[in-house]
C-alpha cells in the first residue's frame, strides 16, 4: 500500500513536472516572480517571529504588500495566459497597463503605512 | 445589404435616442433626490438637524479653520471632561474630509458658501450620486431599464430620505453612496475581469471605511457571495481577480484609516475574508492542477493531497479556534455582537439597548420606509433567477442578509432600501417588457384587422409567431427596447408601431425561444395599474418627506388653534450658555445634548452622545438620581458650574429628561450598586406623582425639573405623563435656577458654592468628614462615595 503510493507519488510529481514544463517562457517569469514575492513574505514573517512585532504597522505593510503584488502578479498571469478563453479579445497591453497601476496604488498605500 | 444598411441607419439613430433619453432621465433622477430632500429647508431653516450631525458639523468646522494636520492630531479637551476625547483617532473622516473638500473646492472658486451651508447640503447630494449608482449597479445586473427603475425608486425612498434630509449632516449621508457604488464597481469587475476595475474597487471600498463603520458589511458580504459562487460551481478567473486583490488592497487601506487601525487584521468582523482569501487561493490552485494534469493523474493526486491536507488543516483550525476562544467576545465588537444576536445587547451593555434606533423595528415601519417595494421584492428575486447570473446571485444575497439585519435593528433599515429599490427595479422592468411586448406583438392585429373576441386564440398564436422571429432582434435590440420603456408617455406606443413596420424584415432565426405573450387586454390594464401603483409610490413618498422625516428636531412646530407655535427653546438656551457663562464653564446634563451644548453653546461638557465610556455616563446617571447634596458632590468633583435638563411637561414635549430618567437608573445602577431601580419604582412603575417612592421625590432630576413648576397653573399639571406632580412646593438647597426658557423646555441651573459658615451641630471644617458623615446618613450597605 505505502510502496504505491510513493510510486503514485513520484509519478504525480513526474506528470507535474512535465505539465510544468510545457508552459510558456512568459508565463514561467511571472510564476518566478510570485514565488519570490511569496518566499520575502515568509522571511519576514520568519523575522518578525525572531524580532517581536514591534512596530506592527510596519510588518503588515511589508508582510501585505509581499502577498498583495504575489496576487496581482497571478492575476496578471491569468490574463496573459492564452489558454483563457475569456480573456482573448483584451488588447495584449491591457494586462500589463492594468498591473502597473494596480501595483501603483499599493506602493503608494504602503508607503503611507510603513511608518 | 440594402436591407441592413436600411435597418442600421433608423437603428443607430433610435440608440443614440435612446442613449441621450437615458442620460436626460438620470438627470432628473438626480434633480429629483436633491429636490424632495429640501422640505426641511422650505418649512423650517437651513439648519442641521438632530443630534449626530451637530458634532459633525464642529469638526468640519474645525477642519476648515485649522487645516488637515491639525485635524488629524486634534485632541479635544472639551468634552468627557476631564478625559477630553481623541478626535482623529475616533471619528470617521469620510464625512468630513468631503464636505471640508467641497467647501474649499467652492470657496477657491470664489463662491463663498459657509461652511453650515454645505454641511446642510451634503447629503441631498450624494443622495443623487447614489441614485446614479445604484442605475450603475443594476444595468451591470439586469440591463438599463431595470437600472432607471432602480434608480428613480431610491431617489425616493423613504428610508433613505430619513437619514439624507437637508441638514442630516451624518456619516450615512455618504456612506450609501460609497457602499452601493463599491458594490457596483465589484460587480463590474466579476463582470468583465478586468484589473482596473479590481483597483477602483478597492479604493471605493477605502472611501467606504472612511465614512461609515457599517463597511464590516461589504467586508463579510463579499466573501459570502464568493463562498455562494464557489459552492455552486460558479468559480472562474474573473471571480479571483475580483476578490483576491480586494482583500490585500482592502485591508492595508482599512488599516490606513486610524478609526480602524489594526482592527482590521484583528477583529473577528474581518476574518470572514481572510478565511475565504485561503479558500479561495485553494480552489484556484486545484482547477489549475486540474488544467495541467490528466485526469488519472488528478484523482492521484487529490487522494494524496487530502490525506496530507486534512491533517495539517485540522491543525491549524485547531490553533486558531483556542485564538479567538480565548477573547471573551471571541473577537467580535460589542456593535457587531448586538447584530448577531439580538438579545445581547439588552444583557450586557445597556448603553446600546436605550438608544431608540438600535431597537428593532415594528411591521408597519417597514411600510412606511419601503411602501410598495417590500411587496415587490418577491418578485424581483424570482426575476433574478431566470436566468442566475453571478451579479445576480449577489443582489439577492444583499437582500436576505440585509433584510435580517433591518430585523434586527430600525437603523438598518438603511441598508435594505438600496437592495430593495434594485429588487424591485428588477421586477418592475420585467414586468413592463412582458407587458409592452405582448402589446407591440398584438398591436399589429388588432390595428389591421378589427379586433373579434373569438380569434384571441389565432391572434395569440400569430404573436407567438411573431415573437419567436422578433426575438432574435430583440437579443440585439434589448438595449434600445429597454432604453426606450421607462419613457411611460405616449411617444412609446408610436415608436413601438414604426418599429413594428421596421422589423418586418426577415430575421435570423437563431434561437427561437417561445416568449410569454399575454392577451392585449390585460396588458394594457396591467400597465396601467403599475402605473397607479408606481403613483401611489410617489405620492407616498413626497408625503413621508414633507411630513414625517423632515422635522429639524432642534425646532418644534405644533398646530393649535390659534395658528402655529414654534418651540426654539433649545437654541434659546445655548445661546444663553453661549453668552452668559465664562467659557471655561463646564456643563453637565444628560448624554443626549452633549454634541448640542459643545456646538452650539461651546461650552466644555462632561458627556456627550459618543458614549464612549460607560463609567463616565454612570457618573452623570447616578448623580441625576441622587438626592441634591450627593448630586451637588459629584458634581463638584467633575468641577461642574451648571446643569442643563430638558422638561416638557408645560407643553407636552413627550423625550424630556423625566422620560429618560429610567435609563439613568439602570446605567447608573450597573456601574454603582448603591442605585437600586426598584427605590424608584411604584408596583412596577416610574412615577412622578403623589403615589411616587420618596426616592423618587427627593432625586436631583425631578427637583431639577419641577422647581417653581407649580407657578406655572397652580395645580402643577404635567402635560406629557398626565398627572398632576407630587411634591408641588420645595426649595433649592444645593442648586440654583439661572434660567428657563420660555415654554419651560430647556432649564439650567448652577450649583451653590459650599457655605462658608455650618450652622448647627458642630461639624469638623474638612470636606472629607462632611461626605463621611452624609454617608453615614444613607442606608447601612452603601458603596462609599468613590470621589472622596
Amino acid at each position: 500500500m505505502a510502496k504505491s503510493t510513493s510510486s503514485d507519488a513520484q509519478m504525480l510529481i513526474r506528470s507535474l513536472r512535465t505539465a510544468y514544463a510545457a508552459t510558456p517562457t512568459n508565463l514561467k517569469i511571472i510564476d518566478v516572480y510570485v514565488v519570490y514575492a511569496i518566499v520575502t513574505a515568509v522571511i519576514q514573517v520568519v523575522y518578525m517571529g525572531v524580532v517581536g512585532s514591534f512596530p506592527f504597522n510596519s510588518f503588515l505593510s511589508g508582510v501585505l504588500f509581499c502577498v498583495g503584488t504575489a496576487v496581482l502578479a497571478v492575476c496578471l498571469r491569468i490574463q496573459v495566459n492564452k489558454e483563457n478563453k475569456e480573456f482573448k479579445d483584451l488588447p495584449p497591453e491591457r494586462p500589463y497597463a492594468d498591473f502597473v497601476l494596480c501595483n501603483l496604488v499599493l506602493h503608494l498605500v504602503i508607503m503611507n503605512f510603513l511608518g | 445589404m440594402a436591407a441592413t444598411a436600411e435597418t442600421k441607419g433608423p437603428s443607430t439613430l433610435r440608440n443614440a435616442f435612446g442613449g441621450v433619453l437615458g442620460v436626460f432621465i438620470l438627470l432628473l433622477i438626480g434633480v429629483l433626490a436633491f429636490s424632495i430632500r429640501l422640505f426641511s429647508v422650505i418649512k423650517y431653516e437651513s439648519v442641521i438637524h438632530e443630534f449626530d450631525p451637530y458634532f459633525n458639523y464642529r469638526v468640519t468646522q474645525y477642519l476648515t479653520k485649522n487645516g488637515i494636520y491639525d485635524f488629524w492630531n486634534w485632541f479635544d479637551d472639551r468634552t468627557w471632561y476631564p478625559l477630553g476625547r481623541v478626535i482623529g483617532g475616533t471619528v470617521y473622516p469620510g464625512l468630513t474630509l468631503t464636505a471640508g473638500s467641497m467647501w474649499w473646492l467652492l470657496n477657491s472658486l470664489n463662491i463663498p458658501l459657509s461652511v453650515e451651508t454645505v454641511c446642510v447640503f451634503t447629503a441631498p447630494i450624494f443622495s443623487a450620486n447614489a441614485a446614479w449608482a445604484t442605475f450603475l449597479l443594476t444595468k451591470e445586473v439586469k440591463g438599463t431599464g431595470a437600472g432607471l427603475t432602480a434608480a428613480v425608486l431610491l431617489a425616493m425612498v423613504p428610508s433613505y430620505i430619513s437619514r439624507s434630509v437637508a441638514g442630516s449632516y451624518d456619516n450615512e449621508a455618504v456612506a450609501i453612496f460609497a457602499l452601493v457604488f463599491t458594490f457596483y464597481l465589484y460587480i463590474k469587475t466579476l463582470n468583465t475581469g478586468s484589473l482596473f476595475y479590481a483597483t477602483l474597487n478597492a479604493l471605493s471600498y477605502f472611501y467606504m471605511v472612511c465614512s461609515w463603520g457599517g463597511y464590516t458589511f461589504i467586508i463579510n458580504l463579499i466573501p459570502m457571495h464568493v463562498l455562494l459562487c464557489i459552492l455552486t460551481g460558479r468559480y472562474s478567473s474573473r471571480l479571483y481577480i475580483a476578490y483576491a486583490p480586494l482583500v490585500v488592497l482592502g485591508t492595508l487601506l482599512a488599516s490606513l484609516v486610524p478609526v480602524v487601525g489594526f482592527n482590521a487584521v484583528m477583529t473577528s468582523e474581518h476574518f470572514a475574508s481572510f478565511l475565504v482569501f485561503i479558500i479561495i487561493h485553494v480552489v484556484a490552485f486545484i482547477y489549475y492542477i486540474k488544467g495541467i494534469l490528466s485526469p488519472k493523474m488528478f484523482k492521484v493526486a487529490m487522494t494524496l493531497v487530502v490525506t496530507i491536507g486534512l491533517a495539517v488543516s485540522c491543525a491549524v483550525i485547531a490553533i486558531f479556534i483556542a485564538l479567538v476562544a480565548s477573547s471573551p467576545t471571541k473577537g467580535w465588537s460589542g456593535r457587531s455582537l448586538s447584530l448577531l444576536d439580538p438579545t445581547y445587547a439588552s444583557k450586557y451593555i445597556p448603553i446600546i439597548a436605550s438608544v431608540s434606533e438600535h431597537q428593532p423595528p415594528t411591521w408597519p415601519s417597514y411600510f412606511m420606509d419601503i411602501n410598495v417595494l417590500a411587496f415587490l421584492v418577491p418578485a424581483g428575486i424570482i426575476a433574478c433567477f431566470l436566468p442566475l447570473s453571478d451579479a445576480s446571485s449577489f443582489v439577492v444575497l444583499y437582500l436576505v442578509t440585509s433584510v435580517y439585519f433591518s430585523g434586527v435593528m430600525v437603523r438598518l433599515m438603511l441598508v435594505l432600501a438600496p437592495a430593495a429599490c434594485i429588487m424591485s427595479g428588477i421586477a418592475l422592468s420585467e414586468a413592463f417588457d412582458v407587458f409592452t411586448r405582448s402589446i407591440k406583438l398584438q398591436l399589429p392585429n388588432i390595428l389591421d384587422n378589427p379586433p373579434d373576441a373569438g380569434d384571441m386564440n389565432s391572434v395569440s398564436s400569430i404573436a407567438q409567431n411573431d415573437a419567436s422571429k422578433i426575438d432574435s432582434h430583440a437579443t440585439t435590440k434589448s438595449e434600445t427596447v429597454s432604453k426606450e420603456r421607462p419613457s411611460r408617455k405616449n411617444r412609446k406606443k408610436e415608436k413601438e408601431k414604426e418599429k413594428e413596420n421596421v422589423e418586418k424584415v426577415p430575421s435570423h432565426s437563431e434561437n427561437k425561444k417561445r416568449l410569454l405573450v399575454l392577451p392585449l387586454e390585460a396588458s394594457a390594464v396591467a400597465i396601467l395599474l403599475l402605473i397607479v401603483l408606481g403613483g401611489f409610490y410617489v405620492v407616498h413618498c413626497v408625503w413621508a418627506a414633507a411630513e414625517a422625516y423632515s422635522a429639524p428636531s432642534i425646532v418644534l412646530t405644533s398646530y393649535a388653534h390659534d395658528g402655529l407655535h414654534v418651540f426654539d427653546d433649545f437654541r434659546e438656551a445655548y445661546a444663553w450658555l453661549r453668552h452668559n457663562t465664562d467659557v471655561d464653564d463646564k456643563v453637565a446634563s444628560w448624554w443626549d445634548y452633549g454634541y448640542q451644548t459643545t456646538a452650539m453653546a461651546n461650552r466644555t461638557v462632561i458627556v456627550d452622545n459618543n458614549t464612549w465610556n460607560n463609567t463616565h455616563i454612570a457618573t452623570v446617571g447616578t448623580a441625576m438620581s441622587s438626592p441634591e447634596k450627593a448630586a451637588w458632590e459629584i458634581f463638584n468633583s467633575l468641577d461642574v458650574k451648571y446643569v442643563l435638563v430638558v422638561f416638557g411637561g408645560l407643553v407636552g414635549y413627550p423625550s424630556d429628561d423625566i422620560n429618560k430618567f429610567l435609563w439613568m437608573v439602570r446605567i447608573g445602577g450597573g456601574v454603582f450598586p448603591h442605585i437600586r431601580e426598584p427605590d424608584y419604582l411604584r408596583d412596577g412603575q416610574y412615577r412622578i406623582d403623589a403615589q411616587a417612592t420618596p426616592t423618587m421625590l427627593n432625586c436631583l432630576m425631578y427637583k431639577l425639573s419641577y422647581y417653581r413648576f407649580v407657578e406655572t397653573d397652580g395645580k402643577a399639571f404635567d402635560r406629557v405623563r398626565r398627572t398632576e406632580i407630587g411634591k408641588k412646593y420645595f426649595k433649592l438647597t444645593h442648586f440654583e435656577e439661572v434660567f428657563t426658557t420660555h415654554h419651560w423646555m430647556v432649564r439650567i441651573y448652577k450649583l451653590k458654592p459650599p457655605k462658608n459658615r455650618i450652622r448647627g451641630k458642630l461639624k469638623k471644617p474638612k470636606s472629607s468628614s462632611k461626605s463621611s458623615s452624609s454617608n453615614h446618613k444613607r442606608a447601612g450597605n452603601t458603596q462609599k462615595n468613590p470621589w472622596q
